[in-house]
């Protein structure tokens, strides 16, 4: 495989990831919750287009609009069902009760549809390919991960800066009780941070199920990844992330090629070592407790 | 909070009252009995729980007592695992011997895990042992020596020392449930007692506050890793048993959802106590490995919701049952008793002894 390639393929995984690790920030930086089941709230949303699309017949851009429908409100139901009833919640109280929602969504899943693998093709192809310019080969999938990254990164840029929910969100995770003594509805931005970051992990799903496959279990290895990656951007900062995400779909890439069989855990390795440097991630400052 | 204490002595004595001492009696003694009254099944699954209680409580240790997180506990389980199957197959040693190596190797690992963790903390600790979990996983499913993907096949259980011809084979289940019951009690004899040593508490305080710690005169780098060693010795141990117990595993036995697992029994059981650590772990192990086994002959609900799987959902999914139940089951435990079993026993018997207030 040509360098090239390797360079645009690593560039386009790690959008994926850096859009999923995106997806976990946006939940971390306003609620302080580590969110374990982001990857199986995805793999749900994945599969409710794949149902309106094999079992009911409905086009593509049917499908997609209902996923997200349904991606957005699985997000505030699982806030308001599950995080917002919890009493004084420890950070492993919060982490064990994601991984709860992550049981039961992956249980419910597979009952639902089976654990077998799915064919499930949406209309951007990662064997149809453009060659702009000779030697630099670009995939319809990298294409369209690219443009999804630029329009998603742009919308939330725009939404942070200028609309009062982002401000509202940037407040709550400055100072939760100052953004409520000024009338912020804290619990309302919760709500829309899960159903947010819920909505974003169902597009990169829906992305990364025409690259990999489709069953109950596809999304729990780009979670992790994508965990990583926001790990090494900071978890706080958004261009972070997304750079963490590039420096993880890069390794993956190139040590994948090279030493096929170390390609799950290069990149892992990489980001403890990072992260023995700098124990905060990249992009953090580094946050001294006080006793 | 939960236990408050008035005395060094009453802080070192491993029984508070004469009634505790009593229910220990009895459970203890209901425990030996068991094989007179169950089958084979059952005595493989009290043998898998109790596998899982050693290892929760060594994770209790860490997470509970020291503060500190871990995600990569399944690998330390497999260094224990493979470590004694190995030294037994290719060193000849026995297996008292192999089990006991096996473990330090894994603490040796605890303590090599708990350098890069003096300095990382909450989540960007947990990505660190989660890639030290999925390592291992990795290092032993692509090595020849560790039996690669095949997995391994557990030699005869012999605890003797066949070297010296003194061969004592363990076949049945209910000496494997023996044994394994002798050395969880031994296990957590231990644990409580390392808990009222001067590192336990040391521990304890590195939990509270890590720099009053320092500032008291606990050396962090020491006691950080110690705990991390201690930790990953109970987990080594509980893997040889569990290697005994399967008699098969491969690398994916060692999963990082079993990782994930680990630390869901003893924060459902209750951070920081050691009885907390033993209920969720049998509870744990009870619904992730027993409950919908088969999902048609459980009682009352069975046979309705297989008829409702054919008729909405699919059959071939309903092996996951037990995730559903897991999942409902750590969600309501964690929303209405943060504090785990432990929190809701504490509750209860202070309800019951302030009874008509």
């Amino acid at each position: 495989m040509p360098f090239g390639q390797l360079l645009i393929d690593g560039l386009a995984m790690g959008a994926c990831y850096g859009l999923f690790g995106l997806a976990v920030v946006i939940i971390y930086k306003t609620s302080d919750v580590i969110n374990f089941a982001a990857g199986e709230m995805a793999m749900f949303s994945t599969f409710v287009a794949f149902h309106v699309m094999s079992i009911f017949g409905y086009p593509f851009w049917m499908a997609f609009i209902v996923s997200l429908a349904f991606a957005a409100l699985l997000g505030v139901l699982v806030d308001y069902f599950f995080l917002r009833p919890a009493k004084n919640p420890t950070l492993l109280g919060l982490i064990v009760i994601t991984i709860g929602a992550n049981m039961l969504l992956a249980g419910l899943a597979s009952w639902k549809w089976g654990a077998e693998q799915k064919q499930f093709t949406i209309p951007v192809s990662y064997s149809v390919t453009y060659e702009p310019f000779p030697g630099f080969i670009i995939s319809q999938w990298a294409l369209a991960v690219f443009i999804t990254a630029i329009v998603i990164v742009s919308f939330m840029f725009v939404f942070f800066k200028y609309t009062k929910m982002g401000t509202a969100m940037r407040a709550t995770q400055q100072n939760k009780h100052a953004a409520k003594i000024m009338g912020i509805k804290t619990d309302r931005v919760f709500a829309f941070a899960w159903g947010f970051s819920s909505v974003i992990g169902a597009i990169t799903a829906l992305l990364l199920s025409a690259k990999t496959i489709l069953d109950p279990g596809f999304m729990i290895e780009p979670f992790l990844r994508a965990f990583a990656a926001a790990v090494l951007g900071g978890l706080m900062s958004i261009p972070g992330v997304l750079l963490g995400g590039f420096i993880m779909g890069l390794i993956e890439n190139f040590f994948g090629y090279v030493w096929p069989a170390w390609k799950p855990i290069t990149a892992f390795a990489v980001i403890v070592l990072v992260l023995c440097v700098r124990p905060s991630g990249l992009f953090a400052k580094h946050y001294v407790k006080k006793v | 909070m939960i236990n408050m204490k008035r005395a060094y002595y009453e802080d070192i004595e491993l029984f508070k009252s004469g009634t505790i001492v009593f229910w220990t009696i009895v459970f203890l003694a209901v425990l030996f009995t068991f094989p007179l009254y169950v089958s084979n099944y059952y005595l493989y699954l009290f043998s898998l729980m109790m596998v899982y209680v050693i290892v929760a409580v060594g994770l209790n240790i860490l997470v509970g007592s020291t503060g500190q997180i871990s995600l990569g506990h399944a690998g330390f389980f497999a260094i224990g695992a493979y470590g004694t199957v190995i030294l037994m197959t290719s060193l000849n040693l026995p297996f008292f011997v192999a089990i006991i190596a096996a473990a330090f190797i894994a603490a040796f690992f605890g303590f090599v895990l708990g350098l890069p963790a003096l300095r990382l903390e909450g989540p960007y600790l947990t990505i660190a042992t989660l890639a030290f979990g999925l390592a291992i996983m990795h290092i032993i499913g692509h090595t020849e020596f560790f039996g690669g993907r095949q997995g391994l096949v557990a030699p005869a259980f012999d605890i003797g020392v066949p070297q010296l011809g003194w061969s004592f084979i363990l076949d049945s289940m209910i000496s494997k449930y023996y044994l394994v019951l002798i050395f969880t009690i031994v296990m957590v004899l231990v644990a409580i007692n390392i808990l009222k040593t001067k590192a336990g508490r040391a521990f304890v305080a590195i939990r509270d506050s890590d720099i009053a710690a320092e500032v008291i005169g606990i050396n962090l780098t020491m006691y950080k890793t110690l705990s991390f060693a201690t930790s990953a010795f109970f987990a080594g141990v509980g893997g040889g048993l569990f290697a005994f117990v399967l008699g098969f595993f491969d690398p994916f036995t060692f999963n990082m959802l079993l990782s994930i697992i680990f630390i869901v029994m003893i924060v459902v059981g209750g951070l920081g106590s050691v009885m907390g650590s033993i209920s969720g772990a049998i509870l744990i192990t009870y619904l992730m490995y027993d409950l919908f086994k088969n999902v048609d002959e459980v009682p009352v609900v069975g046979a309705l919701l297989v008829a409702f799987s054919q008729q909405f959902m699919t059959t071939t999914g309903m092996d996951n049952f037990n995730l559903i139940a897991v999942g409902l089951v750590m969600i309501g435990i964690m929303l209405f008793e943060p504090l785990g079993l432990f929190g809701g026993w504490i509750r209860m018997k202070k309800y019951w002894k302030t009874w008509p207030f």
